[in-house]
């Protein structure tokens, strides 16, 4: 249905909106700002990679399975303890970006109650179960043949 | 987009530093004898990211998500192994889907409440579908992408939208989970009310849209507006709106399997992301002045050879 009553005057946000999008706003823009500065170490070479650049090349053209053996890297959580090497310095942008939609959906869980609309409270707090369970890296997941 | 510029140029004299410095060349030399592809090792990382700025750009002026065309293009003429480039192909729809979120939302044109339903089940499915394809030998994987992307060429090439669908009566579940709602359209100056229905049938598509995305490592934008728009009703400003919004929730579950799994090489990731990102905000801007009906019809036969090739590979014709 079409009202032209009000015609040219916009309708007010709904605030669990406004809340989301800021949000995802400042924490996109910020990640990848933080993407471009830590490649820039990484590139160039201030700061060393746990798999060598000539390593990678190679590797990048293989099967996951190969890369992770060859290049002795971790799955899971594990890279947090190689933040200090050049190229998993990176994954801090990429895990914000990756993050940001269940730290956006977190308020608004409290906001729809607040509301009075429990059924969107309760589909917001089963998508951060699900996006929670799988960043949490216990999904288990089979390699190729 | 002086930003876009400093950006650019930033990350490519990081990559001319690192072709000059002392290990440059050292490095060039010890990966040709490891059996890389002949070049320096920041080549292929350079072009991707030119690679991407154009196709960032395109995918704007086209209409077409970045996601889908990354994977296809991507596979099929860089030296990266799929399961890398879906990793990539993820996070790179997911940071465009990011950026454009905040506006749709602010605007109205992104709906949550269609949304929320839709990307619980989108998302779950898309982790199943990660599992899977992450498992499946990468023949089938690769062969069953390039029949998909064929199919999405010739839906992009037929399906006609529809701007503001006629619902006659909402169906009980989309009453019960109060899937309607009210937008301004600035462009004709109309409040315009919305309400959706068919929303099982649309919920059973959202299985298999989340099951792809996360198979493949697309986007999936290209199926989220027809089954938003032409199946449950919504008109098409709310569907490309909540697609758009829809698709980091999806995408979002899938990456985080993919990340977990070592499938993201920051090498050629960080590149592609930022290079898409860059070409969607010039593409934004060159919107008012391009043909768009002609690049779109540009991308589409793209698509198609890049569908073509990907079956080739996948079939090792």
């Amino acid at each position: 249905m079409i009202d032209k009553t009000n015609a040219c005057v916009s309708i007010p946000t709904p605030q669990e909106n406004i809340l989301y999008a800021d949000i995802l706003f400042w924490g996109c823009w910020g990640g990848l700002a933080l993407m471009a500065v830590t490649y820039i170490l990484y590139a160039t070479g201030l700061m060393t990679p746990h798999v060598p650049l000539e390593t990678i090349t190679v590797l990048w053209s293989k099967p996951v399975k190969v890369y992770l053996e060859q290049g002795h890297v971790p799955t899971g959580w594990g890279w947090v303890v190689l933040l200090g090497k050049g190229d998993f310095i990176n994954f801090l942008g990429i895990v914000l970006l990756a993050g940001l939609t269940v730290v956006a959906f977190i308020p608004l869980i409290p906001t729809y109650l607040k509301k009075g609309e429990p059924v969107f409270a309760i589909l917001a707090l089963l998508e951060v179960l699900v996006l929670v369970a799988a960043a949490s890296g216990l999904i288990p997941v089979g390699s190729a043949g | 987009m002086g930003l876009v510029v400093l950006t650019l140029g930033l990350i490519f004299a990081a990559f001319a530093y690192a072709a000059n410095a002392d290990g440059g060349k050292a490095v060039a030399e010890a990966a040709k004898a490891a059996g890389a592809p002949s070049g320096p090792w920041w080549m292929w990382p350079a072009v991707l990211l030119v690679f991407c700025f154009v196709l960032g750009i395109l995918a704007v002026l086209a209409g077409v998500g970045g996601g889908v065309l990354y994977v296809p293009l991507v596979s099929g003429f860089f030296p990266f192994h799929l399961d890398f480039v879906r990793g990539a192909g993820l996070l790179v729809a997911l940071a465009g889907s990011l950026a454009a979120g905040p506006g749709l939302l602010k605007r109205n044109l992104a709906s949550l409440k269609l949304a929320l339903p839709v990307a619980l089940i989108a998302s779950a499915c898309s982790i199943v579908g990660a599992m899977i394809g992450l498992t499946l030998p990468t023949r089938i994987v690769q062969t069953c992408l390039g029949a998909l992307i064929l199919f999405i060429a010739v839906l992009l090439l037929v399906s006609k939208n529809s701007a503001k669908p006629v619902v006659t009566k909402q169906d009980a579940l989309s009453l019960a989970l109060g899937m309607n709602g009210t937008y301004y359209d600035a462009a004709t100056c109309e409040t315009v009310e919305w309400k959706t229905h068919r929303t099982p049938q649309g919920f059973l598509l959202f299985i298999v849209i989340g099951f792809m995305a996360g198979m493949f490592g697309l986007g999936a934008g290209w199926a989220n507006v027809p089954v938003l728009n032409l199946l449950m009703g919504a008109p098409l400003k709310i569907a490309v709106g909540t697609s758009k919004f829809l698709l980091a929730i999806t995408d979002t579950s899938a990456a985080w399997i993919y990340l977990n799994q070592g499938c993201v090489i920051p090498l050629m990731a960080i590149p592609s992301i930022i290079g898409l990102m860059l070409g969607s905000f010039v593409g934004v801007k060159l919107l008012a002045k391009a043909k768009p009906k002609v690049i779109r019809y540009i991308v589409i036969g793209v698509m198609l050879l890049a569908g073509y090739k990907a079956i080739q590979k996948g079939l090792g014709w």
